[in-house]
């Protein structure tokens, strides 16, 4: 069974059918690759299966789990994470704190320890600080731990929203162009780290990209988005070159 | 009850308590010493208690607008429900003192917090800034009611109601509501209100229920002011609807706005400076609405977080650590 089963999925805005059946099928522990001209649907398809919009036909299946419905933040809590286009960070928190809010779900305790600090207060967000701290450290984040997400440099934010992602200790992750504002070293870089990130934590990662170096660079399989249809699915190398989608991108 | 080990491991923590507990006492000393010393005069003493009370309502109110972000223009309206809950218990109980004045301390809390779930529960929900108009509405609507109500003396108001409030009373309840606002804000509870703040859509992408923290974070505030509506009314006796119109629900949020959002020690200076000051310069009295007007305007307008923090950022003034999350570059 694959981890993420999208079945004839689609939604309409107004007149415009943004995603058209779309089928998609992610096996446990795959490198995805969304590829597709701008406008085709891709962040459309995260916002459906994140919740943020609800499908008007099709099925989306994680773990056999159906998550049509859900909330966003039930979503988020059967496995599902994801970082945004336009970067979305708590800009008035702590780089520290970004993570540790999305270690919300896992790290528990009550309102009333949080009003008078009984002793598992001090265990537990000590708990919180070193497991936020390990993610920061993969990300090269834990030296500026204490700064304001806002004042890190364009590349740091974006690898902090994957830091958040991967605290909320998802089985799906979804990258929505990671590397978009990166410059060629730097892209490199976070290639690198997509794939430790994936072994390290054994997850499954579906991610929207434009540079062509990374998708094929890492992607395992990719699905290419075109006026929000599939235009075809498969290895990267038979699917970049197979004419439809060559015809695509040159048309854009 | 801890055990050894764990102690061991948290030191620093209970280093750090035993330094806000010895702070606690100096603090009331203090305060005695100002409020029984000659120090002062008559005038300048009566001044402890409204601070105190003021205090409150500045940082619970800071709770629902700088930590949460949402603008409340009712915060009076749930001061007038305490105040009054708490005069109607104390004028009808027959029990020791002090029994009376925690049940009405924490009944009068309890009710503005009903209110508040009653508000916060369906407008909370709602994306965009309707809080704001919906807050000043239900500030109106209490006054109106308070002013109509038979039980409530109606526009006359209440009378002889026992004076339980004083200087020891203020400052424990200022002591709660500081350390409860406080943890609150350092905790998993606050880092979820701030992040609601800074970014709903990636709170909820993070598995945050936004719903239910927003209304935490609206009713907690609302329990303050309450508390804040009880000393009130037990400190002049006398309580009536007008106290609490919409303007007093202005000067709280001044104060806050002033003291910088999301800053509790701004919150408890702005407090006092502005409880303080208009005392001093009686003949500012008649202006004292306009310039809160300006104030707020200037303020939202530089979209400041704080006279303080201002001067700070420009090096007018040497940076102090900073009692909030906000301190870190
Ligand atoms: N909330 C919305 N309302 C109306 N149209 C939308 C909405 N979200 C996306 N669209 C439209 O759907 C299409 C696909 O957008 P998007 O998924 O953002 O493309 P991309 O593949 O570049 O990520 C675009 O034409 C866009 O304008
Ligand atoms: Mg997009």
């Amino acid at each position: 069974m694959s981890l993420l089963e999208v079945k004839n999925l689609g939604i309409s805005f107004g007149g415009l059918r943004a995603v058209d059946d779309v089928n998609l099928n992610i096996e446990k522990g795959q490198l995805y690759g969304l590829i597709g001209p701008n406008g085709a649907g891709k962040t459309t398809i995260f916002n459906l299966l994140t919740g943020v919009y609800r499908p008007t036909t099709g099925t989306i299946k994680l773990d056999g789990v159906d998550i049509v419905g859900k909330s966003p933040s039930e979503i988020c809590q059967t496995g599902i994470a994801r970082t945004f286009q336009n970067i979305r960070l708590f800009k008035k928190m702590t780089v520290l704190d970004n993570v540790k809010a999305a270690l919300h779900n896992q790290v528990k305790y009550s309102l009333i320890t949080s009003f008078f600090r009984t002793s598992s207060y001090y265990q537990l967000e000590k708990q919180m600080n070193e497991k936020a701290m390990e993610i920061l450290k993969v990300f090269d984040l834990d030296g500026q731990a204490s700064y304001l997400a806002s004042n890190l440099p364009y590349g740091k934010q974006r690898k902090l929203e994957i830091a958040r992602g991967l605290a909320t200790n998802p089985k799906l992750l979804l990258l929505d162009e990671p590397a978009a504002g990166m410059n060629p070293n730097e892209t490199a870089e976070l290639m690198e780290t997509i794939r430790l990130v994936r072994d390290k934590y054994n997850i499954t990662i579906l991610l929207i990209e434009h540079d062509m170096k990374l998708v094929t660079g890492i992607c395992e399989k990719i699905l290419v988005l075109n006026f929000g249809t599939e235009l075809a699915t498969g290895v990267p190398e038979e699917v970049l070159n197979n004419p439809e989608v060559i015809t695509a991108y040159l048309g854009e | 009850m801890q055990n050894i080990k764990s102690n061991k491991n948290h030191s620093a923590f209970t280093k750090k308590n035993l330094f806000i507990t010895a702070g606690i006492i100096l603090g009331f000393f203090v305060v005695m010493l100002l409020a029984e010393g000659s120090l002062l005069n008559r005038q300048y003493k009566s001044l402890i208690v409204p601070i105190g009370i003021y205090i409150i309502l500045a940082v619970s109110l800071n709770l629902t607008t700088g930590f949460l972000g949402e603008l409340s223009l009712g915060h009076a309206g749930f001061m007038a429900i305490g105040a009054y809950t708490g005069a109607l218990i104390t004028l009808n109980l027959n029990m020791p003192e002090v029994a009376e004045f925690i049940i009405a301390l924490i009944v009068g809390g309890s009710i503005a917090a009903i209110f508040g779930v009653l508000i916060g529960v369906p407008v909370l929900r709602l994306k965009g800034d309707y809080l704001a108009i919906v807050t000043l509405a239900f500030n109106e609507i209490i006054r109106s009611i308070i002013n109509f109500l038979g039980i409530t003396g109606g526009a006359m108001g209440l009378s002889k109601i026992p004076r339980y409030t004083n200087y020891v009373w203020v400052y424990a309840m200022v002591v709660l509501t500081i350390i409860i606002i406080y943890n609150l804000v350092n905790s998993r509870h606050g880092r979820a209100i701030s992040a609601i703040r800074d970014n709903y859509v990636a709170a909820e992408s993070i598995g945050l229920k936004v719903s239910k923290y927003k209304v935490m974070a609206f009713v907690i505030a609302a329990f303050f002011a309450g508390i804040a509506g009880v000393l009130y009314g037990h400190n002049l006796s006398v309580l009536k609807p007008a106290d609490f119109d919409y303007n007093k629900s202005i000067e709280i949020l001044v104060i806050v706005v002033l003291g910088g959002m999301g800053s509790i020690r701004g919150s408890i200076i702005a407090a006092a400076i502005l409880t303080f000051l208009p005392e001093v310069l009686r003949a500012a009295d008649d202006f004292r609405m306009l310039l809160y007007a300006v104030v707020l305007i200037a303020m939202m307008l530089f979209n400041s977080s704080g006279i303080r923090t201002r001067l700070e950022e420009s090096g007018k003034l040497p940076k102090l650590p900073k009692l909030t999350r906000n301190k870190a570059k």
